[in-house]
């Protein structure tokens, strides 16, 4: 199969702004997640969200641009100028279909849209803006990273839930098959406006507790559902020919495997059990040609919902319980609070990263580890380790199901 | 390199306005008639453009529960209804085990594309917990418990695998107004890559709500004939004045041929080529000379090695903008070359409106159809040739004629210039 070498990341996410001050955030493990500003999240039982405090949408996003868009397509433009320039990359003169953006989105373009429905409900359709149009539709980030930068290849939307950004990775990878030999993938989120908050509180999976300490905390025996947060990453996908001629100088990691499916169980409740998620895990695998025993980490999706941690270790133990040493599980999102589609997204940089410096991020306020299966080792604290293969997992509410496996480059082999 | 898995079409369902079903539709192309009117859901008298094609759609009454019915948006209940259309059709059997018409569900997945999701219902109820758009901090109180899954379009994906027992890949595409074949190419792929072996795919959207319809009134994209609903939709004429906003849906089983084969299954067509493109230019401005159209028509003819002289059929996007329609006939001329002055192309949107991302899966719905039965629908409405435009449309009344390769193309918001190239299973290649 081809593998995918990942050559720029961006990041815009609540634990800072570009990839080491997010990077640097988790690994001293700073508080990303506090009490909610902007409005009254109270009224909607909420106290605690991921807001990402230090984004100047200003510093990336031209003004004529910035009255045209969402804070979720700002984060967007944001990333991708950061993974681009973390690549080096700017696209060949000679092939305008050269490069391809290919984002997952989940909510789409929140806060501005409220803006203009209410307009549109207390005065008129003639208060409604000209750019509702173009700012509200999932696919608006896609479409303005892809006017801004001139990137006319074969870009897409995916709208997976928080399955979204591992998910715009393995469709990016048919892109690629089919000849275009660059793809930004990944996402951002923006749903911490009124409206948008309200409707995932009716979900029923939100903590409403008021200490963090008390709120996101997957895998503990005290989980009682997650927190949201905004932001996500951007990553620029290369073809390993591509990149090597045109001298990319850094690689994070390949793209080694990917696999996908769907729980088709019931509409909301989660499925009775961990089979289709293992299988996605497996299937991951076995595009990548890894066995079990090789993976060094998960960077697991960590519902914080007790139910779905559990079903989550169950199919990690149906993967790993036969190895001699358990894989360390780490959920990083715990941090962050959840991303949507973004999550995915940054847990892969998340990974990466922790790739590069051999240091596990740990899991957030995991106090109380729940029992777990075979195979499985809960990791609390960051710990000193060397990472060669790491697999991300993801699930989208509804359930969706990916696992991506991610695997340190290794030059002399691919030349 | 391993054989190409190749991918064709064994079911067809449709919810489109003015008819019933699959059938329904097929007949009031060809007769073409014009499912256009004034718009009955909410009073327009506010709006600049007062037209639609709406649909006359029960869930219910077309077998879905009413839970069904309570908790999805419009969009996702057309989806459903269109989706058991098309399974029926294939006569593939979800869920029966072992019998041979029915396939492994790890090896089904489905792809399902919208380009406004469930702005309707996020709409209607936005005005309850806003109390009609006073409140900013909206109203817990009056919060319906389905809101949630409403925020994010993924849950029609969730409810088309929930129905079939499809435990294979499954995603929303949403790329604006080609996410209906961008959905269909997407599920096409997974077949060739070996991801699945049957793939439900299509597109679905209702966005007949005063939102959408005043976002697109305030950059007049929309018509303004609203003295003449019927002639409202004028695609390629010289009095077009804009798209007529519609809804609906269409949903398309995708089998690997082998796997179609083996069970006897009817084919109506093979997808032999999908290629979408970016104009990079401007989120609604297109330019005259259709560059970036044609190379992924270009793209997607290459791809099943068949060449422009081939093409007998080109099913439009044909939107009824002055813009849109200069821009596709431009495309076609560039990349069929000479053979642009014989092709038969036109564009059912002069019938069933501009359903956004819906419409590019009716449209191969149509498509699909027109090759198999041999007859083309036409373009309704057009009485006044514009220079620009200088193409055989198809005018007014269907055409008897076999066609062996035909393209549907959708351009939308965002730039995204789509093609898919659909080819009888008679055809003799080249």
């Amino acid at each position: 199969m081809t593998e995918l070498l990942v050559t720029g990341l961006g990041v815009v996410a609540p634990t800072g702004v570009g990839v080491e001050e997010h990077w640097a955030s988790l690994v001293r493990g700073e508080p990303a997640i506090r009490p909610v500003e902007g409005f009254d999240a109270q009224r909607y039982g909420i106290t605690l969200a991921g807001q990402v405090r230090d984004f100047v949408p200003a510093d990336h996003v031209a003004p004529q641009l910035m009255v045209q868009t969402d804070r979720w397509t700002w984060m967007s433009l944001a990333a991708a100028t950061l993974a681009a320039e973390d690549a080096g990359y700017t696209p060949p003169e000679d092939d305008v279909y050269a490069t391809s953006v290919f984002l997952a989105s989940g909510s789409g373009g929140n806060e501005f849209s409220q803006h203009e429905i209410q307009g549109l409900w207390a005065k008129g359709p003639k208060s409604v803006g000209a750019y509702q149009s173009i700012a509200w539709f999932y696919a608006a980030s896609t479409g303005q990273v892809s006017i801004r930068d001139g990137y006319k290849g074969p870009s897409g939307v995916v709208v997976s839930e928080g399955a979204g950004g591992l998910d715009s990775i393995g469709w990016a990878r048919r892109v690629v098959r089919r000849g275009t030999p660059a793809v930004l993938v990944g996402g951002t989120e923006a749903g911490l406006c009124p409206y948008a908050l309200l409707c995932q509180v009716t979900g029923g999976r939100l903590s409403t507790a008021e200490r963090p300490e008390d709120a996101y905390k997957p895998f503990d025996r005290r989980a009682n559902g997650h927190v949201v947060g905004e932001g996500g990453a951007i990553l620029l996908l290369e073809e390993p020919g591509a990149a090597r001629a045109r001298g990319a100088q850094k690689v994070w990691g390949e793209v080694a495997g990917y696999g996908a499916t769907h729980d088709a169980h019931h509409h909301e409740d989660p499925a009775p059990d961990a089979t289709q998620y293992a299988r996605a895990i497996r299937l991951s695998l076995a595009d990548a040609g890894v066995s079990p025993d090789e993976v060094d980490l998960v960077v697991a999706d960590g519902a914080g919902v007790p139910e779905l941690d559990r079903l989550e270790l169950d199919a990690l133990s149906a993967v790993f319980g036969q190895r001699s040493t358990p894989v360390p599980v780490t959920a990083p999102s715990s941090w962050t609070g959840r991303l949507m589609a973004g999550g995915s997204a940054l847990n892969v940089a998340t990974a990466l990263l922790a790739m590069r410096d051999g240091i596990v991020p740990g899991t957030a306020h995991l106090d109380d580890p729940v029992d777990v299966p075979p195979g499985v080792d809960l990791v609390a604290s960051s710990r000193v380790q060397d990472l060669a293969t790491v697999v991300v997992l993801a699930r989208g509410a509804g359930g969706f199901n990916s696992s991506l496996v991610l695997r340190r480059h290794r030059p002399e082999e691919t030349s | 390199m391993r054989e190409r898995r190749r991918v064709v079409v064994t079911g067809i369902g449709v919810v489109a306005p003015g008819s019933m079903g699959r059938e329904g539709f097929w007949d009031m192309i060809t007769e073409g008639r014009t499912a256009t009117r004034r718009i009955s859901f909410f009073d327009p008298a506010r709006f600049r453009s007062q037209v639609a094609a709406e649909v006359d759609f029960d869930g219910v009454k077309l077998g879905l529960s009413a839970q069904e019915v309570f908790r999805n948006d419009r969009f996702v209940q057309m989806a459903m209804v269109a989706a058991d259309e098309a399974v029926a059709d294939s006569g593939l059997r979800f869920g029966v085990g072992d019998a041979d018409d029915a396939p492994d569900p790890d090896r089904v997945g489905v792809t399902l594309g919208s380009a406004v999701g469930a702005t309707m219902r996020l709409e209607q109820e936005y005005v309850s917990v806003s109390d009609g758009g006073r409140l900013w901090e909206v109203d817990p109180r009056y919060a319906s418990r389905f809101l949630a899954s409403a925020l994010v379009p993924s849950c029609g994906a969730t409810e088309l695998a929930v129905r079939f027992g499809a435990h294979g890949p499954a995603t929303v595409v949403s790329t604006g107004c080609t996410s209906g074949i961008d959905a269909i190419g997407y599920g096409a792929q997974l077949v060739e890559d070996g991801d699945a072996d049957v793939v439900v795919a299509g597109a679905s959207d209702a966005p007949i709500s005063p939102i959408s319809m005043a976002c697109f009134d305030t950059i007049r994209a929309t018509t303004d004939s609203n003295d003449d609903p019927e002639h409202a939709s004028k695609p390629f004429d010289a009095r077009r004045n804009g798209f007529v906003m519609g809804e609906g849906a269409a949903v398309l089983v995708l089998e690997e041929l082998g796997h179609a084969r083996r069970r006897g299954a009817t084919v109506y067509c093979e997808v032999t080529g999908y290629a979408n493109r970016c104009n990079a230019f401007h989120m609604t401005g297109l330019r005259p000379d259709g560059v970036e159209m044609a190379e992924a028509i270009d793209r997607a003819l290459a791809q099943g090695r068949t060449s422009p002289d081939e093409v007998g059929y080109v099913n439009a996007h044909g939107s009824g903008t002055k813009q849109n329609d200069r821009h596709e006939t431009a495309a076609v001329k560039r990349s069929l070359g000479p053979a642009a002055g014989s092709v038969a192309m036109s564009s059912i949107k002069s019938m069933v409106g501009h359903s956004l991302g819906a419409i590019g899966s009716i449209e191969i719905a149509a498509t699909a159809l027109a090759v198999q039965r041999g007859v083309l629908p036409p373009t309704a409405n057009y009485e006044v040739p514009d220079p620009e435009c200088d193409l055989d449309y198809v005018p007014k009344v269907a055409r008897e004629q076999k066609v062996d390769v035909a393209i549907s193309v959708g351009s939308g918001f965002g730039g995204f210039q789509s093609a898919i190239v659909l080819a009888s299973p008679t055809r003799r290649e080249s």
